[in-house]
């Protein structure tokens, strides 16, 4: 079981790698975002201290929903995710597989970079630790309840803004506790609560989001 | 002993009063056979009679509407592991990756099946298949027969007792129509059994059951 989900986390990130401007798209998009507010708004520090949180979790946030799409899309319209249902092993094994290397793939590289940007966006530095906190934690809830949005619309002919529809209420809260955390170390008070909370949600995700996507999958292939 | 014997007697798959609606039409209705160890079984039926969703119904990726899948006389659902672990369901779309390399490609099939094969058994496999010496070239740079032929290669990887192939004629030449004829004579040689649809006509000898949908029963020639 190990070893299926091994070897199609590995088949995923070769795939990616083989297909390297698909693999940047987030990241670009991610930091552009982020770099444009400086330029749209007002370059002062104080202003852009107390936007950085906010700008920064909602770049993250748009970016990973932008990219959810690859998750399933290219198995489902090519026949592999078939095979993938036919596979002797539980599909909840396959489908964290799925999931954890669109995380690598997608909300690791927004971690590492977050704290360039929060320096840009002048977040202070006792501050860009929680930064990158709050989105570890965070960025896997986003990839895995994404999954279920993704697992429902994947059949669907433009299914861009259904799935937005579907997963946007669910990300708010991931989004709220994450940009509050990074804002509350921003004056040096205590974030436990707040990472405590994100902890909370990315344990509740990983237990629960991959069977349903399984089963939202197992529906979308009985069309 | 006489749990041995019974095993033997029990058909290896069997359908029971199986119905299909799609888009509120009965696709088909009453749907009863058995296919034993070492039978090949072709499904007929006009475009649209429901083939495609009767096999997708056999391998359980869809739900019927109505009656029974038995895997050895058991409920498919219930043995779901060791069905899968037995079964091969190759169905129209490719299941190949463009940016994955022959060899890559097989191997992916085969992890989702949690087998391996070694090296030079792959090469043998493929050889078999008219692809010698592609085992490195990535698959985008292949034609759609070619492609066909690497879902061949699998299918003899697999080793799987029972086949189900929709319409794995597909794309293939003159050539590749034989091999699929010869596959399927040894894969029954061999004790296995398939289940398939296709237009094209197949040259097997009489050894073959045919279902054909919107007509009730099945015919053996």
């Amino acid at each position: 079981m190990l070893k299926a989900f091994s070897h199609l986390l590995a088949r995923d990130l070769r795939l990616a790698f083989r297909s390297r401007h698909e693999l940047a798209n987030p990241l670009i998009f991610f930091v552009l975002v982020v770099s444009l507010f400086p330029l749209a708004v007002a370059p002062s520090a104080e202003l852009l201290q107390v936007m950085a949180p906010g700008v920064i979790w909602v770049s993250a946030l748009l970016s990973v929903l932008l990219s959810l799409d690859r998750l399933f899309k290219q198995d489902y319209e090519d026949g592999s995710l078939d095979q993938l249902m036919l596979s002797p092993n539980p599909l909840v094994i396959l489908v964290l597989a799925k999931v954890c290397a669109h995380w690598l793939l997608t909300g690791l590289p927004l971690v590492l970079v977050a704290p360039l940007l929060g320096m840009f966006l002048y977040v202070p530095d006792e501050a860009i630790g929680v930064l990158m906190l709050s989105l570890l934690l965070g960025t896997p809830v986003l990839s895995l309840v994404g999954a279920i949005g993704v697992s429902l619309t994947v059949a669907v002919n433009r299914g861009g803004v259904l799935l937005s529809l579907i997963v946007l209420p669910l990300y708010i809260p991931v989004l709220i506790f994450g940009a509050n955390a990074v804002d509350v170390a921003s004056d040096g008070l205590s974030v436990r609560g707040q990472l405590l909370f994100l902890g909370a949600v990315l344990a509740l995700a990983l237990s629960l989001a991959p069977l349903a996507t399984a089963v939202a999958l197992r529906i979308t292939a009985s069309r | 002993m006489v749990e041995a014997d019974s095993a033997h007697t029990l058909p290896l798959l069997e359908t029971r009063r199986l119905e299909c609606v799609r888009d509120d039409r009965l696709l088909f209705s009453d749907l009863s056979f058995t296919l034993a160890e070492g039978e090949i079984l072709q499904i007929e039926g006009a475009n649209g009679s429901g083939k495609t969703s009767l096999l997708r119904i056999l391998c359980g990726l869809r739900l019927a509407d109505a009656g029974q899948v038995l895997w050895r006389g058991e409920e498919v659902s219930a043995v779901r592991e060791d069905y899968y672990t037995n079964m091969i369901y190759i169905g129209h779309l490719p299941c190949i990756k463009g940016d994955l390399t022959t060899l890559e490609n097989i191997r992916a099939l085969l992890d989702t099946r949690s087998q391996s094969a070694p090296l030079d058994e792959i090469e043998q496999a493929l050889a078999l298949v008219g692809l010698a010496g592609f085992d490195d070239v990535t698959s985008k740079a292949l034609s759609s027969g070619q492609r066909r032929r690497i879902l061949l290669a699998f299918l003899l990887l697999a080793k799987a007792r029972l086949w189900i192939l929709d319409e794995p004629l597909t794309a293939l030449d003159v050539e590749g129509v034989a091999l699929v004829e010869t596959m399927l004579l040894e894969h029954r040689l061999a004790g296995g059994s398939a289940i398939f649809t296709t237009h094209h006509g197949m040259q097997l000898p009489c050894a073959m059951s045919t279902v054909t949908l919107g007509r009730a029963g099945k015919q053996s020639c």
